[in-house]
């Protein structure tokens, strides 16, 4: 197969981006793909690149450019430029800028590991079933059981209440 | 100086061979975890890093997994030092370069092994042979997670797991496996499965050499996605990944050896027979010969000769682990003429 960029070298980088559940391929020759930045000079995947190319799509309004982290300080433009956090803080910090960039990494923005810390744990289930019962919910609105759609949101209703104790 | 206590030492994964290890070589797990509030490495200062490895020297002092652990401060070593623990398979290129307040923590047998203050706080790794991603995964947990009774790590409800770089974020896990896949280069249909496999969201990629034209012909495949998913449904994803690959190979020898048979020994013979009488050679023509021998023994073509050794030779002789059997700087022509002895030596002990 030949590079879709250059039509000239064989094409030995193959990237898929998968965003919104949709898959975009892309078979470059490592020169093109160098290029793009898909790859860093030693030839490896260069995702801070990737996530530096990903991040540039977001976010372009002057306030967005000035958030800042109250914790480390930094700004939100300085991630755009190096697609790198400064702490932990900085997730909360952009929350809202954040998630198109991660539902275009990863499909999600939802973490669903089965690894979760210890003073976590049970909110974390009491999370995932409030997820669960959300699903369910809608599901029973669009088959118009509205009164098993009720019970679902007075359940869910206790559950969130529960957690911002 | 404590990595050379590392030299005489053969890592637990090159020791046996695990499921599959006809062709799977080794199987890797690693999580990435940071302590909360504390800038991530490249943002934080000295006395910021400093805190990171003492919080992290302290929790390992209490833990059972990491007990007898060997600590190796980064600052300490030598360029041939450092590139030797990367062909070792411990630490990263980047954990290489030169930054103060780094260290590297080294378990028993080198099946776990944690890089302190590298793009986040903590990478913690675990390595066996094989295809035994979960179990690698089910170990590196139980150690990360002894560790986080005593420490806190960075945490968010909707997120997980957070980490310098958003591409980690969730589980924080990469799982990868070292696939050696000489009969679909041979055959030239890797191409082709590369392509299909990138398809389903996952990465290959040569593990030394670019592309298709890796040498050696070992890929290395891992998962792109750490967040949305269990790291039980990311595993076997990988693993059922790894499965089908390895099928496409076995078709591709049964194949190979259908079709040309004589060409096929012909190569295979003539690279043992280099090996057993080389006296200069570089690494990359040992790496192609070496994967001809390995092809050989799978195809019970070469009996005499033991896959974990022809797995133990890629490691050593690499340029920096030569150096460090042999004790000295090496020049490039020195390690050449080393390298060659080292392989007859080896080949031959176990030829007889």
């Amino acid at each position: 197969m030949l590079c879709q960029i250059c039509g000239e070298q064989q094409a030995t980088v193959h990237y898929t981006e998968i965003a919104n559940n949709k898959a975009v391929e892309l078979h470059l020759c490592e020169d093109c793909a160098r290029k793009k930045e898909i790859i860093d000079q030693s030839g490896n995947f260069s995702m801070a690149d990737l996530v530096k190319g990903l991040a540039g799509f977001i976010g372009t309004e002057d306030e967005e450019e000035n958030l800042k982290c109250d914790n480390c300080g930094l700004l939100f433009s300085d991630f755009r430029k190096t697609g790198r956090f400064g702490c932990s803080r900085c997730y909360k910090a952009f929350q809202t800028e954040l998630e198109p960039l991660i539902k275009r990494i990863h499909g999600s923005t939802k973490h669903v590991g089965s690894v979760v810390p210890p003073k976590h744990a049970k909110e974390v289930q009491t999370l995932s079933k409030i997820e669960k019962l959300k699903i369910e919910m809608e599901k029973a609105v669009q088959r118009e059981a509205f009164e098993r759609a009720a019970e679902l949101r007075d359940q869910i209703r206790k559950l969130e209440k529960r957690i911002k104790k | 100086m404590s990595v050379d206590k590392l030299v005489g030492q053969i890592a637990g994964w090159l020791q046996k061979e695990g499921p599959l290890s006809d062709i799977v070589v080794s199987s890797r797990v690693r999580l990435a975890r940071n302590y909360d509030l504390i800038p991530f490495p490249h943002r934080a200062n000295k006395e910021q890093l400093r805190e990171v490895i003492s919080k992290t020297e302290k929790a390992i002092k209490n833990s059972n997994y990491l007990k007898n652990t060997l600590i190796i401060n980064m600052s300490d070593l030598t360029d041939i030092d450092i590139q030797f623990l990367v062909e070792k398979h411990l630490i990263s290129q980047e954990f290489g370069k030169p930054k103060s307040e780094r260290i590297l923590v080294v378990s028993d047998g080198e099946i776990i092994s944690i890089m302190v203050n590298e793009e986040d706080h903590l990478r913690l790794q675990c390595i066996q042979s094989g295809l035994q991603l979960l179990d690698s995964w089910r170990l590196i947990n139980q150690a990360t997670l002894e560790l986080e009774s005593q420490v806190e790590f960075a945490f968010s409800k909707t997120c997980g797991y957070l980490t310098s770089c958003p591409t980690n974020v969730g589980t924080g896990m990469r799982a990868s496996v070292l696939i050696h896949l000489p009969a679909l280069v041979i055959t030239k249909q890797i191409g082709k499965v590369l392509q299909a496999v990138a398809k389903l969201g996952i990465a290959v990629r040569g593990l030394y050499g670019e592309g298709t034209e890796a040498y050696g012909n070992f890929f290395q495949i891992s998962n792109q996605v750490t967040l949305g998913y269990s790291e039980e449904d990311i595993i076997n994803n990988i693993e059922s990944v790894v499965k089908q690959v390895v099928g496409y190979e076995e078709n591709a020898r049964t194949l190979m050896m259908k079709e040309d048979k004589k060409v096929i020994e012909d190569k295979i013979w003539r690279a043992y027979g280099v090996l057993l009488n080389v006296r200069i050679i570089d690494f990359q023509e040992t790496l192609n010969l070496l994967s001809l021998l390995r092809l050989g023994i799978g195809l019970k073509m070469i009996g005499k000769i033991d896959r974990i050794l022809v797995n133990r030779m890629f490691i050593i002789t690499q340029p920096a682990y030569l150096q460090k059997l042999e004790g000295r700087k090496l020049e490039p022509y020195e390690r050449d003429i080393a390298r060659a002895n080292l392989i007859r030596e080896n080949l031959e002990r176990r030829g007889k």
